[in-house]
C-alpha cells in the first residue's frame, strides 16, 4: 500500500482539474461526486498505510524522480511516508471528506458551485503535498499552495470588495512570514547542503545544542509559522478570513491549514531541539496568543468571529506545546482540535444556514428547540473545548498543562486563566445561541429549520470524534498508555534522545487537571448566570463599557495599530516614490542631461536642427547599410 | 545551417512584405513566425547537451578588421532562440485587429526585430553582437512612433536616444577589446581569452554595464521604459519587455562575465546594491500605479532588477535562476500584455480604477489572468517560482543580508499584483464594464497555450534547466579559475 501512496495527493489533484474544467458541463450530483469521492479515495489509502504502520511497517521515502538541479541544488520529487505525515493525512482526507459532503448541502444554492469545489479540492491536493513531500521545497510547494487556495476561498464571493480586502490582506500576511521561511530554507540549503529532510536531519542530529546558525534558521522558520498559523505578530488575518463559506473556515482555519506551523516544526524537530532560544521564543508566542485569542474572543458578536479568536488561541495552546519540547503533545492538541473545532465550525454554519445567513449571536437564542441535532453536536464540541473530562479537549489540553507546568509555573498559571477565558466565552456563545428566547427578525424565525442529513451527518460523525478523540493518547496517570505518543516516536527519536523530560508525579498532574476541571466550572457558572438566569445580551452600543471591554472588542486596536506602522507608512513612501523621485529627480536629471546636449549642439551649431536623435539614427542606420551592402556582395 | 535558416527566415519574410505590400501582411508574418518556431523546435531537438557552440556558421565579412560573420548556439543562445520564437506568434497575433495604415510595413518591421533579436542571440563576434544589437533597435524605432500613442514622438525620441547613448560605451569597450587582441580580431574567443589587468577589466566592464543597465533596465536608469510601455503599440511593447530586456542580460552573460571577471568580484556589489534597490523602489512604485500597462512596467523593473543581481553574484543558482527567470519573465510579459490588450479592446481603457467586475462578466478571461499573475508573484508550479526561488537563492548566498531584502519581494509582488486584480477584475461592474463580453474560444485557445507553457515549466523546471546547464557552469568554472590566479 506504501507504494502507492503518490496517488494520495492525485485524485484531489485529478478531482480539481475535472471540475475546474468541466465546471460548465457538469451537473452538481456529478461535481459534488467528483469532489468528494476524490477525497475519500485517498483518505481510504491513507488508512491502508496507517494500519500497515501500525502493523509494523517501517517509515519510506518514495522517490518519483528529480525536479531540478542547478549547481549542487537538487530538489527531488519525492514523498516521506512516516508516522506523522499519514496522521496528517488521515486528517486532511478524513476531516476534509465530511467537510466536503457538507459542502454539498451548504453551497447547493450557489452559483459558484463547480467553482468551490475545485478550489476545495485544490487546497486537500496542496495540504496533501505539503505533509507528504520529503524535503523542503515540495512543503512550500503545498505551503504556498494553501495560501492561493485559502486566498480564493476567503474571497469566494468575489462581488463585495470587504472579502476581497480580507482574502488579500491573508495572502499578503502569510507572505510576510514566508519571508521568513524562504530564507530559513536558503540558511537550510547553506549549512546543510541540501534540502531533503533526510539529509538535513541526520546532519543536524550530530550537531551540537544551541549553534547560531540552527537558532537563526529555526527562528526564520517560526516567522513562517507565525503567518501560516496565526500567531502574533500575524494573527489579524484569521479573524477576518471568516469571509469566507463557514465550511472553509472549518476545513483550512480551524482543522487543517493553520495547524501548517505545527507540523512543520514537528516535522523539523531535531532543529528546533538544538535550538533552545528558539523553543524560549515559541513557548513565549504561543502563551501571549493563547491569551490575546481568548481575551478578544470574550466580547465577539459574530458567531465566526468567536471561532476564529478561539482557534488563534488554540494554536497558541499547540505552540506552546511544541515550544516546551512536547511535540507529541502538541500533535495531540492538533488532533483533538481538529475535531471539535471543525465540528463548531460545521454547526456555526448550520446555525448561519437556519438563520437565513445571520451571524450576530445577539439576534439569535433559543435555537436548540428548532435544531436539535446541531444543538446536540454543537453541545459535545463546547464540552471538547472547554476541556470538561472525558472529552477530547480534557486529555490533549491536560497534557499541555502538565508539560507547561515542569518548564514554568508561571506560564502554567497563565494557561489555566486562559483555559477559563476559553470557557467563559465559548458558554457565552453557546448559552446566547441556544438558549434563551429567539431575538431575530420574524422572517428569520419562519425560516428557522435543521439542516438536511447531508450536513447533520458529518456533525453527527465529528460530535463522536469530539467526544471520544481524546482516548487515543490517555495518560499513565488515567490508566492509558500514551498511545499516540508511541506511535509518533519513531519520528521524535532524536529530539527525544536529548530532551530528558520526567514525568510529572502523579499527584501534581491530578493537582493540575482538578484545578482546570474546577477553572471552567466556575466559568461554566459565570456564564449561566450572567446570559441565563439574568438573559443579558450584549449592548449594541460600547460606548458605556469599560476600558477593557473596548480593548477586546475592537481587537486589540491592533488592526488600526498596524495600518498606522505599516500600511500607511508604505502608501505614503511609495507615493513619494513616484511622485518625487521617480518623476522629479531622476526623470529630470535624464532629461536635463539631453537637452543640455541638444542645447549644447546647437550653439555649436554642428547639428544646424537639433534633432540629435534623427542624426543620430541616420548614422547608425548608415553605418548598417554599408556593413550589410559590404557582407552582400 | 539552422542558426542561417533561423536568421534569414524572418529576414526574407519581411522583405518579401515590403516588396509585395501584400495584403495579407498579417497572416504572411504569422506563418513566418511559426515556421521560424518550428525551425527552432528541430534546433532543440538536434541540439546535444553539453556546454559547446553548436550549428556554428561563419563566413568572412570584413577580414580585414577582424569582423566575420560567425554565429551558432550553446545552451544559453538556443534557449533565448526559443524564447523568442515561441513569443513571436503571439508578439503579431496580437495586432491582428488593429486597424493600422501600411499593415505590411508594420509587420515587416516586426519580423525584421525578430532577426537582429535571434542574432543577438547567436553572434559570436563581437562586432556582429554590437551590430545586431542596433538592428533591432531600428524597426522598434519605426514602429513605435509610427504606431505608437498620443506622447509617441516625445516618448520614443527619449528611449531611443539614451539606448543609442547607451550601446556607444558598449561599442568602445568593443573597440578597445579589439585593439588589446594580437592580429586585431572581434571574435569571442579572442575576446574572451585575453588577460587583461584588473583596473582595465574595470573600465570594460563599466562600458558594458551601462548599455546593460540601460536597456534592462536597472535602477535607475529606468526612466525610458514605463512611458515607453504605455505609449507603444502593444506589440512592441511586448517585444521590449519580453524579448529586449533579455538582450541585457544574455549580454552580461555572454560578453561581459566571461571578458571581465575580476572586476565582477570588484564591483559585483555596486551592480547587486543598485539592482536590489531597484528591485524595492519599483515595487514600491507599482503598488500606486493607476494605469495597467505601468503597473506591469514597474513589475517588470523589479524583476529585472532581481536577474541583475542574481546574475552578478555570479554563482551557479544565481546564473540559473536568472537563465530561468528571462523564459518565465518573457512568457509573463507577453501574457499580461495580452491581457492588458485584451481589456482595453473590450473596455477602451487601461485605467485600473474604471475597471472591476471582470470575473462576473468574463470568468475564462479572469481565470486566465489569474493565471498569469501567480506566475509574476512566483507561486509554486508556475515557472515563476523556480527561476525567483533560485535567484533569491543565489543573491542569499551572495550577501544574506542583500539576499533577505530582495526576499520581500514576494511580498511587495504580492501587494500590487492583487490589489490590481481586484480592483480591476473582482468587485462590482463598473460603466466601463458593464457590457463586457467573455474572450473567445480562439482567444482562449491562445492564451491557454501560454498557460500550458507556465505550468509545464513550474512542474518539469528540469528539462529547460538542463539545456543551460553545462554552458553555465563552463562559463563559472572558467571564470573562478581566472579569478583564482
Amino acid at each position: 500500500m506504501i507504494n502507492a501512496a503518490w496517488l494520495i495527493p492525485l485524485f484531489p489533484l485529478v478531482g480539481f482539474l475535472i471540475n475546474a474544467l468541466g465546471k460548465k458541463l457538469l451537473s452538481k450530483t456529478l461535481v459534488s461526486i467528483v469532489a468528494c469521492g476524490s477525497v475519500l479515495a485517498s483518505f481510504v489509502i491513507a488508512a491502508g498505510i496507517f494500519v500497515e504502520l501500525l502493523g509494523g511497517a517501517a517509515a519510506q521515502t518514495l522517490n518519483l524522480g528529480e525536479l531540478l538541479n542547478a549547481g549542487g541544488f537538487s530538489v527531488s520529487l519525492s514523498l516521506l511516508i512516516d508516522p506523522l505525515s499519514v496522521l496528517m493525512t488521515l486528517i486532511i482526507t478524513g476531516i476534509g471528506f465530511f467537510i466536503h459532503m457538507y459542502s454539498v448541502g451548504y453551497m447547493s444554492h450557489d452559483d459558484g458551485f463547480a467553482r468551490y469545489f475545485s478550489y476545495l479540492n485544490l487546497f486537500v491536493f496542496s495540504m496533501l503535498m505539503l505533509v507528504l513531500g520529503a524535503n523542503y521545497i515540495l512543503m512550500f510547494v503545498g505551503w504556498e499552495g494553501v495560501g492561493f487556495c485559502s486566498y480564493l476561498l476567503i474571497g469566494f464571493w468575489y462581488a463585495d470588495n470587504a472579502n476581497n480586502d480580507a482574502a488579500k490582506k491573508a495572502f499578503v500576511m502569510n507572505r510576510i512570514g514566508d519571508v521568513g521561511f524562504l530564507t530559513g530554507v536558503f540558511l537550510i540549503f547553506i549549512t546543510f547542503g541540501s534540502i531533503e529532510y533526510a539529509q538535513v536531519f541526520s546532519s543536524a542530529a550530530a550537531m551540537p545544542a544551541g549553534l547560531t546558525v540552527v537558532t537563526t534558521i529555526t527562528l526564520l522558520l517560526f516567522i513562517g509559522a507565525t503567518g501560516k498559523s496565526a500567531q502574533i505578530p500575524l494573527f489579524t488575518w484569521l479573524p477576518d478570513a471568516m469571509a469566507g463559506p463557514t465550511p472553509v473556515s472549518a476545513l483550512i482555519h480551524a482543522a487543517t491549514m493553520v495547524t501548517a506551523g505545527i507540523y512543520m516544526i514537528v516535522r523539523s524537530n531535531i532543529l528546533f531541539t538544538l535550538a533552545p532560544i528558539t523553543m524560549e521564543v515559541i513557548t513565549y508566542v504561543g502563551v501571549a496568543t493563547a491569551l490575546l485569542g481568548a481575551f478578544i474572543a470574550i466580547t465577539q458578536n459574530d458567531i465566526k468571529k468567536v471561532l476564529a479568536y478561539s482557534t488563534v488561541s488554540q494554536l497558541g495552546y499547540m505552540f506552546v506545546a511544541v515550544g516546551v519540547g512536547a511535540y507529541s503533545t502538541g500533535m495531540f492538541h492538533l488532533i483533538t482540535h481538529a475535531f471539535f473545532k471543525a465540528l463548531l465550525f460545521l454547526g456555526a454554519g448550520s446555525v448561519i444556514h437556519a438563520m437565513s445567513g445571520e451571524q450576530d449571536i445577539r439576534r439569535m437564542g433559543g435555537l436548540k428547540k428548532d435544531l436539535p441535532v446541531t444543538y446536540l453536536t454543537f453541545l459535545a464540541g463546547v464540552l471538547a473545548i472547554v476541556g470538561l473530562p472525558p472529552f477530547s479537549g480534557f486529555f490533549s489540553k491536560d497534557e499541555i498543562l502538565a508539560k507547561v507546568f515542569e518548564h514554568s509555573t508561571l506560564l502554567a498559571v497563565v494557561m489555566v486563566i486562559t483555559f477559563m477565558m476559553t470557557a467563559f466565552y465559548i458558554f457565552r456563545m453557546f448559552f446566547l445561541v441556544f438558549f434563551g428566547s429567539f431575538r431575530g427578525s420574524e422572517n428569520q424565525k419562519s425560516h428557522l429549520h435543521e439542516s438536511p442529513s447531508v450536513m447533520t451527518i458529518p456533525l453527527i460523525v465529528l460530535a463522536v470524534l469530539a467526544v471520544a478523540g481524546g482516548f487515543i493518547n490517555v495518560p499513565e496517570t488515567l490508566f492509558g498508555h500514551h498511545a499516540l505518543a508511541n506511535y509518533l516516536e519513531p519520528v521524535l527519536r532524536p529530539s527525544l534522545a536529548i530532551i530528558f523530560s520526567e514525568e510529572p508525579s502523579h499527584a501534581t498532574e491530578y493537582m493540575l487537571m482538578a484545578v482546570a476541571i474546577a477553572g471552567t466550572l466556575v466559568m461554566l457558572a459565570v456564564a449561566y448566570s450572567r446570559y441565563l438566569t439574568k438573559s443579558h445580551v450584549p449592548a449594541a452600543s460600547e460606548n458605556e463599557q469599560s476600558f477593557l471591554y473596548r480593548l477586546s472588542s475592537r481587537k486589540g486596536y491592533i488592526d488600526e495599530f498596524y495600518d498606522m506602522i505599516i500600511r500607511k507608512p508604505l502608501d505614503w513612501i511609495s507615493s513619494v516614490l513616484n511622485d518625487v523621485f521617480d518623476k522629479n529627480i531622476f526623470d529630470r536629471i535624464v532629461n536635463s542631461v539631453g537637452e543640455l546636449v541638444v542645447e549644447g549642439s546647437s550653439v555649436a551649431r554642428l547639428l544646424q536642427t537639433g534633432k540629435l536623435g534623427f542624426y543620430l539614427f541616420i548614422m547608425v542606420a548608415g553605418i548598417t547599410a554599408i556593413l550589410f551592402l559590404n557582407f552582400m556582395f | 545551417m539552422i542558426t542561417i535558416a533561423l536568421l534569414g527566415l524572418p529576414a526574407l519574410a519581411a522583405l518579401f512584405l515590403l516588396i509585395s505590400r501584400s495584403a495579407m501582411a498579417k497572416q504572411i508574418a504569422l506563418v513566418a513566425t511559426i515556421a521560424e518556431l518550428v525551425i527552432a523546435v528541430v534546433a532543440a531537438v538536434q541540439f546535444a547537451q553539453n556546454s559547446s557552440v553548436q550549428f556554428l556558421a561563419e563566413y568572412g565579412w570584413i577580414p580585414s578588421l577582424g569582423i566575420d560573420f560567425k554565429v551558432g548556439m550553446d545552451g544559453i543562445s538556443l534557449l533565448l532562440v526559443l524564447l523568442t520564437a515561441f513569443l513571436m506568434p503571439f508578439i503579431v497575433y496580437v495586432s491582428f485587429k488593429k486597424k493600422y495604415d501600411n499593415q505590411a510595413a508594420f509587420y515587416a518591421l516586426l519580423l525584421l526585430a525578430q532577426t537582429g533579436l535571434i542574432g543577438v542571440f547567436t553572434s559570436l563576434n563581437g562586432f556582429l553582437f554590437y551590430f545586431f544589437w542596433e538592428v533591432v533597435l531600428i524597426p522598434v524605432y519605426f514602429l513605435a512612433i509610427l504606431w505608437g500613442g498620443e506622447r509617441r514622438v516625445a516618448v520614443t525620441f527619449k528611449f531611443f536616444i539614451y539606448t543609442v547613448l547607451g550601446s556607444f560605451f558598449m561599442l568602445l569597450g568593443f573597440i578597445y577589446l579589439y585593439l588589446q587582441t594580437p592580429g586585431g580580431s572581434f571574435d569571442i574567443t579572442a575576446l574572451q581569452s585575453l588577460q587583461l589587468s584588473r583596473e582595465t577589466q574595470g573600465w570594460i566592464f563599466w562600458a558594458f554595464f551601462i548599455a546593460f543597465a540601460i536597456k534592462m533596465p536597472i535602477f535607475p536608469f529606468h526612466t525610458w521604459q514605463p512611458d515607453t510601455y504605455a505609449e507603444s503599440p502593444v506589440s512592441v511593447t511586448m517585444l521590449l519587455s519580453a524579448l529586449m530586456v533579455k538582450m541585457a542580460v544574455y549580454g552580461a552573460f555572454r560578453w561581459l562575465l566571461p571578458v571581465t571577471p575580476l572586476a565582477v568580484e570588484d564591483w559585483g556589489n555596486v551592480v547587486i546594491i543598485l539592482s536590489v534597490t531597484g528591485i524595492i523602489y519599483a515595487s514600491c512604485i507599482a503598488i500606486v500605479q493607476k494605469n495597467l500597462r505601468r503597473l506591469v512596467a514597474y513589475a517588470s523593473i523589479a524583476h529585472v532588477g532581481l536577474m541583475a543581481a542574481g546574475t552578478f553574484a555570479f554563482n551557479s543558482q544565481g546564473l540559473q535562476g536568472a537563465m530561468f527567470q528571462m523564459l518565465s519573465h518573457g512568457i509573463g510579459a507577453v501574457a499580461l500584455f495580452y491581457v492588458i490588450e485584451l481589456i482595453y479592446e473590450k473596455t477602451g481603457t487601461m485605467e485600473i480604477a474604471s475597471l472591476g467586475g471582470i470575473m462576473s462578466k468574463a470568468p475564462r478571461l479572469a481565470t486566465i489572468f489569474l493565471i498569469f499573475i501567480l506566475s509574476t508573484v512566483a507561486m509554486p508550479l508556475t515557472n515563476g517560482f523556480w527561476g525567483e526561488f533560485l535567484l533569491l537563492l543565489g543573491v542569499y548566498k551572495y550577501s544574506a543580508v542583500l539576499g533577505t531584502i530582495s526576499t520581500l519581494t514576494i511580498v511587495l509582488g504580492a501587494v500590487y499584483m492583487l490589489r490590481m486584480y481586484q480592483a480591476s477584475v473582482l468587485g462590482k461592474a463598473s460603466a466601463a464594464t458593464q457590457n463586457f463580453e467573455d474572450i473567445t474560444f480562439q482567444e482562449t485557445l491562445i492564451l491557454s497555450v501560454l498557460v500550458v507553457v507556465i505550468f509545464w515549466m513550474g512542474v518539469q523546471p528540469g528539462i529547460f534547466i538542463d539545456v543551460a546547464k553545462p554552458a553555465i557552469e563552463t562559463m563559472l568554472s572558467t571564470a573562478t579559475q581566472t579569478v583564482l590566479n
